[in-house]
């Protein structure tokens, strides 16, 4: 599971050598530990009026070191671009290229953050806010030095300073978006808070993980309890030892259970409620692969994947959205993959179930609305796991370097996300895919 | 109107669920497994299932039959390896194979008295790390040495020794006082109470066939852990048949003169794995959110004189279960389950027989007639020892735990609690009885069945 080329690169020799023979040079990315300062350095806002002065206070309150212009040869932490206001295509060019210089300065892990508006409106402001996307994807892809870059796309009403877009810039600005790269967040309703303690913003919730005897359950399980959560284990009674592993690692509870069984959903309620109290997250993670071409394909492998995969969500979801227990700002994030949106040879049974996911997640999120809910999918690229561990070697290392952080992502990574969307300061947002990916190149 | 001799005062004792490792077969996937490593996987299954981490529990009780000479602390080693917390006190117990079931009965009775308001009961064994000892001419002569003090005197002490010192002492099964192993006892017994091959093989299927469908149907996805790459018992034979079982040849009893009926499909093999108990005050139970699933009401244990054939070795319940029963104005036609521990096929067969002749009744148990029938249909539903094996100390906490999700799921029989019954067999001419009943609020111990 480790990344060999990468450690070689980084040090000493390897480095020199690569830097020659401009090799690829995936650097150590900026991740989360409990207690380390929001971002390294100064935070810069680019933009102005009544959006960029709102988050530029809200930095401030963070305890951030906020610049309204660039200081030069200053190193900076961040780049935030509020572009809220913009109406027509010109209205890009100032506040971008103002802030352009600053780019040089950007410290390794730096961040740039755009905030801007869904398109729509005039033609002429829809072409200036789609303009951001492209903006945004593209200077993404030349950050260096583990840097990236994402933005935060607000509805209409939408204030900038909303809960779940302040959350968003948090979450982004953050070491815990270390693998999120060229990717937007809609925020779409004024939903959320932010959490008492940035440290534990899940202090006092009960998750319920599927699929977390190992591999990126494992590590979703790991870090919704370090984020302060009560976590609820589940995995079937096949992998039992890894799982109360993991439950025994984080002081959680190991359900054992097939979450394709038709009780599965009930099951997990009654858990989470008699040992716990409440029910406030649930991540679905379980899936399996049953890889084939289509043309080779059979009933079994077809059958399981998406019975397993997409199946099992749905017949839970519907549990949990008739449960009352399950009413108070409840959360449901769902674990996708970029093979459901950009495709992938031999996983026609996973992508369809994947695909699915995200079509579920869309249609969902209106039915949870009412109870201040939200339902949001995470898709994850190239991770790092046993099983990807297993995948050809050249096979592997090219799939691992297709994206703009060239390297493969955490288990961790996946996880921080999901956090994050489980979280209070992510209420505003629903029926979103959040892609972690370091920006793969294929699939947009 | 409380049951003589039980203060009205004493609490109820919970059986809040149970954790074991899947059983298996000698040799197989646990080989390289100790008791420690076992007893503990075990626990730690427990710990995960009922959020037990870093808990002080009130005291662990386990045990081994098989024991090496290192494990004199073997269940506080194991709580010190688990999740729990280390200044959870713990102690080992031994009564052969009714070691699992007198663990569960001690600690339910020390919560009733209010001394515990938490406690794990469980037992472990492995016949694949058995230990050998040496001879007890080596042990002599190495004892003697580590006494000597001159050279001379050494070298005296080990010119005693022999060729054959050399030689381990293998463990075996065999009653000490008789030279028969409890296969050979057993097969006595069966003979003299004329079981057929054929009710042998019937019951082992049945265990078989019953243990196969409580996998599929997924009781035990809450009682079980799995361990070393085995999620079922590797002795369950789930496509077995009376045609494979009748082709076996008998192992034991071949020299008695009568047909041998007794074979490998109609005996336990020998099995390592570990098992586990949480039990818990009402209380303790409730501090915590956790289930109650049943009550342990009460225990008998028994003894026969097996050394000059009075009784057979393996039939002591059939002497403790009738006292159990009157002492609480209970009859077996009370009894909503019976888990009767099938150590042999013919164990089973001949307790029930006893039971069921009047004469036997009459003369050795002090009864107007025969003590009664246990209901076929309501014996050892979900399987037993023939199709999950024995790990001998394991047994009794693998019974326990399955019962009491048993009691829980039936409620209420007949307008009060469902009752079950446990009966374990035990070298030495032992065995271990004990009643539960399916968990109710309210009731308190002793005015139930008035």
């Amino acid at each position: 599971m480790t990344d060999t080329y990468a450690r070689l690169v980084n040090h000493g020799l390897g480095r020199d050598l690569a830097r020659k023979l401009g090799l690829p040079q995936p650097a150590e990315l900026r991740r989360y530990h409990p207690g380390q300062p929001l971002i390294d350095g100064p935070v810069l806002v680019g933009g102005s009026g009544p959006g960029a002065d709102g988050i530029a206070a809200a930095l401030l309150s963070w305890g951030l070191d906020v610049r309204r212009h660039a200081v030069p040869k200053e190193k900076l932490g961040g780049i935030v671009l509020v572009l809220d206001a913009v109406e027509a295509p010109v209205d890009l060019q100032q506040p971008v290229l103002a802030a352009a210089p600053s780019l040089r300065d950007l410290t390794p892990g730096g961040r740039v953050v755009t905030v801007s508006r869904v398109p729509g409106g005039t033609p002429s402001t829809a072409a200036a806010r789609q303009g951001v996307d492209g903006l945004l994807r593209s200077l993404a892809k030349e950050l260096r030095g583990g840097a990236t870059g994402n933005g935060i796309l607000l509805a209409e009403d939408i204030s900038p300073t909303a809960p779940s877009a302040l959350g968003a810039l948090r979450f982004f600005l953050s070491g815990r978006s270390a693998f999120v790269d060229g990717q937007f967040v809609r925020v779409s309703s004024a939903d959320g808070r932010m959490p008492d303690d940035a440290d534990a913003p899940l202090a006092g919730k009960v998750a319920v993980v599927t699929g977390a005897a190992r591999g990126i359950g494992a590590a979703i399980a790991r870090t919704l309890h370090r984020d302060g959560a009560t976590v609820v284990a589940v995995d079937v009674p096949a992998a039992g030892d890894h799982l109360a592993e993991v439950a025994n690692g984080i002081s959680g509870t190991a359900l054992q259970l097939d979450i394709t069984r038709d009780d599965a959903g009930q099951r997990i309620i009654e858990h989470a409620v008699q040992r716990h109290g409440r029910l406030d997250v649930v991540v679905h993670n379980a899936g399996i692969t049953r890889d084939k071409l289509l043309a080779n394909m059979d009933q079994a492998r077809w059958g399981s994947v998406i019975d397993v995969n997409i199946g099992a969500q749905l017949r839970i979801n519907e549990a949990l959205l008739a449960s009352e227990h399950f009413r108070s700002a409840p959360r449901i994030v769902a674990v996708a993959s970029t093979s459901g949106i950009a495709g992938n040879r031999g996983q026609t049974n996973y992508a369809a179930s994947k695909g699915g996911v995200m079509g579920m997640v869309r249609a969902t999120a209106p039915l949870l609305a009412e109870y201040g809910g939200s339902i949001n999918a995470v898709a994850p690229g190239f991770i790092e796991t046993e099983m990807t561990a297993r995948i050809p070697f050249a096979t592997r290392e090219i799939a691992r370097r297709l994206n703009s952080l060239q390297q493969g992502g955490r288990p961790e990574d996946v996880a921080e996300a999901i956090s994050f969307l489980a979280g209070d300061s992510g209420g505003g947002i629903s029926g979103e895919v959040l892609r972690v990916c370091g920006q793969n190149l294929v699939g947009a | 109107m409380p049951v003589d001799g039980q203060p009205q005062s004493v609490r109820k004792a919970v059986v809040v669920g149970g954790n074991r490792i899947p059983f298996a077969r000698t040799g197989g996937a646990y080989t390289k497994s100790s008791n420690q490593d076992m007893l503990t996987a075990a626990l730690d299954g427990l710990i995960a299932r009922f959020g037990l981490q870093e808990e002080r529990i009130g005291e662990v009780a386990a045990g081994a039959v098989l024991k090496h000479s290192r494990d004199f602390n073997l269940t506080r080693e194991a709580v010190l390896g688990s999740a729990l917390s280390p200044e959870t006190p713990a102690y080992d117990l031994q009564q052969a194979c009714a070691t699992g079931l007198e663990t569960v009965l001690g600690l339910a009775n020390k919560i009733r008295l209010g001394q515990l308001d938490s406690a794990i009961a469980g037992g472990v064994d492995s016949a694949s790390d058995a230990p050998i000892a040496v001879s007890e001419g080596l042990r002599e002569v190495l004892l003697d040495l580590s006494r000597a003090k001159t050279l001379p005197q050494r070298l005296q002490i080990l010119a005693r020794l022999r060729p054959k010192d050399l030689a381990p002492d293998a463990p075996n099964t065999g009653e000490p006082r008789t030279g028969l192993s409890m296969g050979e006892h057993q097969a006595l017994t069966t003979a003299q109470w004329n079981i057929s091959r054929e009710a042998q093989d019937e019951l082992a299927l049945n265990s078989h066939r019953n243990l196969a469908a409580a996998y599929e149907a997924g009781f035990f996805d809450d009682l079980l852990t799995p361990y070393r790459g085995l999620t079922r018992d590797s002795n369950l034979r789930p496509d077995t048949s009376p045609e494979k079982l009748a082709t076996l040849k008998p192992v034991f009893g071949r020299n008695l003169g009568s047909e041998a009926t007794m074979t490998a499909g109609n005996s336990t093999p020998l099995t390592d794995g570990a098992s586990t108990v949480l039990l818990a005050s009402e209380d303790w139970a409730d501090g915590h959110d956790l289930p109650k699933l049943a009550t342990v009401l009460d225990g008998e244990a028994a003894a026969v004189d097996f050394v000059h054939g009075k009784d057979g070795l393996l039939m002591a319940p059939v002497f403790a279960v009738p006292r159990l029963l009157a002492r609480n104005g209970l009859t077996l036609d009370d009894i909503d389950f019976f888990e009767i521990h099938e150590a042999f096929a013919g164990t089973v067969l001949s307790t029930l027989a006893a039971w069921e002749d009047e004469k036997f009744g009459r003369e050795r148990l002090g009864l107007d007639g025969a003590f009664g029938k246990v209901d076929r249909s309501r014996l050892n539903v979900n399987g037993s020892s023939l199709a999950a094996g024995h790990p001998f100390a394991a047994t009794g906490g693998r019974i326990v735990a399955t019962l009491a999700k048993m009691l829980h799921e039936k409620g209420t029989s007949g307008g009060r609690p469902a009752l079950g019954l446990v009966s374990v067999c035990a070298a030495g001419g032992q065995g271990v009885v004990a009643l539960l009943e399916a968990y109710s609020a309210g009731t308190t111990p002793g005015d139930i069945h008035d």
